[in-house]
C-alpha cells in the first residue's frame, strides 16, 4: 500500500541519492508527512513555516497538477506516482 | 565586457555561481542574473550603445553574455512606430508600436533566445531543447542551426501548422500530446535526463534577461525617453516582468532621467488569463487555469513568472486586461487596417487590451503609450477571414464590374 515520490535531482542529495522513494499512500499532505519523516532535511525545503507547500514547488498526482485536484487533500492512491519539480521554468 | 556577477534567488537571495542552473536549490525559488552596474555605468553611454551594432548587441554590456562566438541571427532592433490613425479610432495622442514581428524569425522570442543560446555555446552545449507553443521553437531551432548546435523542441500537438513548418524546416520538433503546460513539464523532466541547454529551463536566467532589450530599444527610439504607459502581452510573464526590469536598469545606469516609472500594463485572452483574475481580485495567488483560446502563444495555464508580473504591474500602477477571441480578431483587423501591420493573435489580445484599457481611462489620452506586437499574422493566417476582393478576367470591364459590386 504504498505511493511513489520522484525526488527532483536537486533534491536527491537529502534522500540519499535516490530518484523515487516509496513511501505509505493516503492523502498527499499524508504522503509527504511520511517522506519527511523517512528524510527530515526535505520538510523545510518542500513547506513553508505555515506547513504550505512553498509557492515554487508543483506536485504532480499521476499526470495531474494538485492545484486543479484537492490540493494536499488529494487522494493519493497505492502504486500512484507523485512527482516534485521545481515551478519556475517555460514561457 | 561581462558585468554579470551571479544568479540569485528571487526568494530568498541565496547567491550561485554563473552556470546552467535556473531555480535555487534551497527555496525552488527563480534565480535571476545580477550585475555591477556601478562598473556599466562608468563605460556604456548613449553614444557606445548607438555606435555598436543594428541589433540588441548594442546592449551587450547590460546582457549576462561574454563569449564572442554568439548565436545571432540580427535580433532586435525592430521598428518603432508612430500609429497615430490607431490612436485616433482609441481617443489617444501619443501612441507608438513596437514592431516585434520583424525579428529574424519573426516573433520577440529571437531577444532571449540570441542570448540563452549564445550561453548554451558558452557552457559548451551541443544539443538545444525547448518547451514551446510555436514562436520559441522556431527561433530556438534556427539560432541552433545558425550556431551549429542539434535542436529538439517540444510544442502541443495542436499549435498553428505554419509555426510547426517553420520549425520543423531548421530542427527536430516533437509535437507533444498534451496542452503547453504538460509539455513544459515533461522538458523540466527530460533535463533531468539529457544533457542537454534547454532555453527556457536550465538556461531560463539568461534566457529572460533578452527580454529586457525591447525596453532598452524603446527608450533610445524615443530620443532616450521613457515611455509613459507600455502594453504587454503576458504569457509566462517573463517578458513583462523584463520589460519592468528594462526600464528600471536603464535608470540605473543613468542611461535616462529618473523622471518618471513606466507603467507596465499586461494582455491576456479571457481563456488563458490567470493573471488578469488574480489582479482583477487583488490577489497574490496566481490559480492555474487550463487554457482555451485562438491565442495559442499566451496559452500558458501556469505561469512561472505570474507572480512577479503581477507585482511589476501593481508596482508601476498598470492594470492587466483580459479579452475575448473575437475582440482579439477584431482587434487584428483594426491594426492592419490603421497602421499596415499584420499580427498574430498575440499581438491582437494586446492590442484589444489596449483597446479596452483606453475605453476605461486606464489608458489615459496624455499619456505616451507603447504597445508591444510581438508576432507576424503570417504565423496563423487561419485566424482571420480575409479573402480576395475578386477574381475577374484579365480586363478593364472586369475590375469595373467587380468595383461597382464591392460598392
Amino acid at each position: 500500500m504504498s505511493a511513489v515520490v520522484k525526488i527532483p535531482t536537486s533534491l536527491r542529495g537529502l534522500t540519499g541519492g535516490s530518484s523515487e522513494v516509496e513511501v505509505p499512500a493516503g492523502r498527499l499532505g499524508e504522503v509527504i508527512t511520511n517522506l519527511t519523516d523517512t528524510y527530515p532535511d526535505l520538510g523545510e525545503r518542500l513547506l513553508d513555516e505555515k506547513g504550505n507547500l512553498r509557492r515554487f514547488v508543483n506536485v504532480f498526482v499521476a499526470e495531474d497538477d494538485i492545484r486543479f485536484l484537492e490540493g494536499l487533500e488529494t487522494e493519493v492512491s497505492s502504486g500512484q506516482v507523485v512527482t516534485i519539480l521545481p515551478a519556475v521554468a517555460g514561457g | 565586457m561581462e558585468f554579470a556577477t551571479s544568479l540569485k534567488c528571487r526568494e530568498c537571495e541565496r547567491t550561485y555561481e554563473p552556470g546552467p542552473r535556473y531555480f535555487c536549490e534551497w527555496c525552488f525559488g527563480p534565480l535571476e542574473v545580477t550585475y555591477d552596474y556601478d562598473g556599466i555605468s562608468e563605460i556604456v553611454t548613449r553614444e557606445s550603445i548607438e555606435a555598436g551594432p543594428p541589433s540588441l548587441w548594442r546592449y551587450a554590456d547590460l546582457l549576462p553574455v561574454s563569449h564572442s562566438a554568439r548565436a545571432d541571427l540580427g535580433a532586435g532592433l525592430t521598428p518603432l512606430i508612430r500609429a497615430d490613425r490607431l490612436a485616433k479610432e482609441l481617443g489617444l495622442n501619443d501612441l507608438w508600436i513596437k514592431n516585434d514581428s520583424l525579428n529574424p524569425t519573426n516573433s520577440f522570442k529571437d531577444r532571449p533566445v540570441t542570448v540563452a543560446l549564445s550561453k548554451a555555446v558558452e557552457f559548451g552545449f551541443k544539443t538545444v531543447a525547448c518547451a514551446s507553443t510555436g514562436n520559441l521553437a522556431n527561433s530556438v531551432a534556427a539560432h541552433a542551426a545558425h550556431a551549429g548546435l542539434d535542436s529538439y523542441v517540444f510544442v502541443p500537438h495542436d499549435i498553428e501548422p505554419a509555426k510547426i513548418v517553420a520549425a520543423a524546416i531548421l530542427g527536430n520538433v516533437v509535437e507533444v500530446e498534451g496542452n503547453y503546460d504538460a509539455v513544459n513539464r515533461l522538458c523540466v523532466e527530460l533535463h533531468d535526463t539529457y544533457e542537454w541547454g534547454f532555453a527556457n529551463i536550465n538556461l531560463r536566467p539568461y534566457y529572460a534577461e533578452g527580454s529586457k532589450t525591447i525596453a532598452f530599444e524603446t527608450a533610445e527610439q524615443l530620443g532616450w525617453k521613457l515611455p509613459d504607459h507600455v502594453i504587454v502581452p503576458v504569457a509566462s510573464g517573463a517578458l513583462l516582468t523584463k520589460v519592468k526590469k528594462g526600464f528600471d536598469e536603464l535608470v540605473e545606469v543613468g542611461l535616462v532621467p529618473d523622471d518618471k516609472e513606466v507603467r507596465v500594463s499586461g494582455a491576456q485572452a479571457e481563456g488563458c488569463s490567470p493573471v488578469a483574475v488574480a489582479f482583477e481580485n487583488g490577489s497574490e495567488d496566481i490559480r492555474p487555469q487550463k487554457p482555451d483560446t485562438i491565442a495559442k502563444s499566451l496559452a500558458i495555464g501556469d505561469p512561472a513568472d505570474g507572480y512577479y508580473a503581477l507585482r511589476a504591474v501593481r508596482k508601476s500602477g498598470g492594470a492587466v486586461a483580459a479579452v475575448t477571441d473575437e475582440e482579439t480578431v477584431d482587434a487584428i483587423r483594426l491594426l492592419a487596417r490603421t497602421e499596415g501591420i499584420f499580427t498574430e493573435p498575440a499581438g491582437g489580445v494586446t492590442i484589444a487590451s489596449l483597446v479596452k484599457l483606453a475605453s476605461q481611462g486606464i489608458v489615459d489620452p496624455s499619456e505616451r503609450v507603447v504597445a508591444f506586437v510581438t508576432g507576424h499574422g503570417l504565423k496563423t493566417p487561419e485566424v482571420v477571414e480575409a479573402r480576395a476582393l475578386a477574381r475577374i478576367p484579365a480586363n478593364v470591364a472586369g475590375f469595373q464590374e467587380a468595383l461597382e459590386k464591392k460598392e
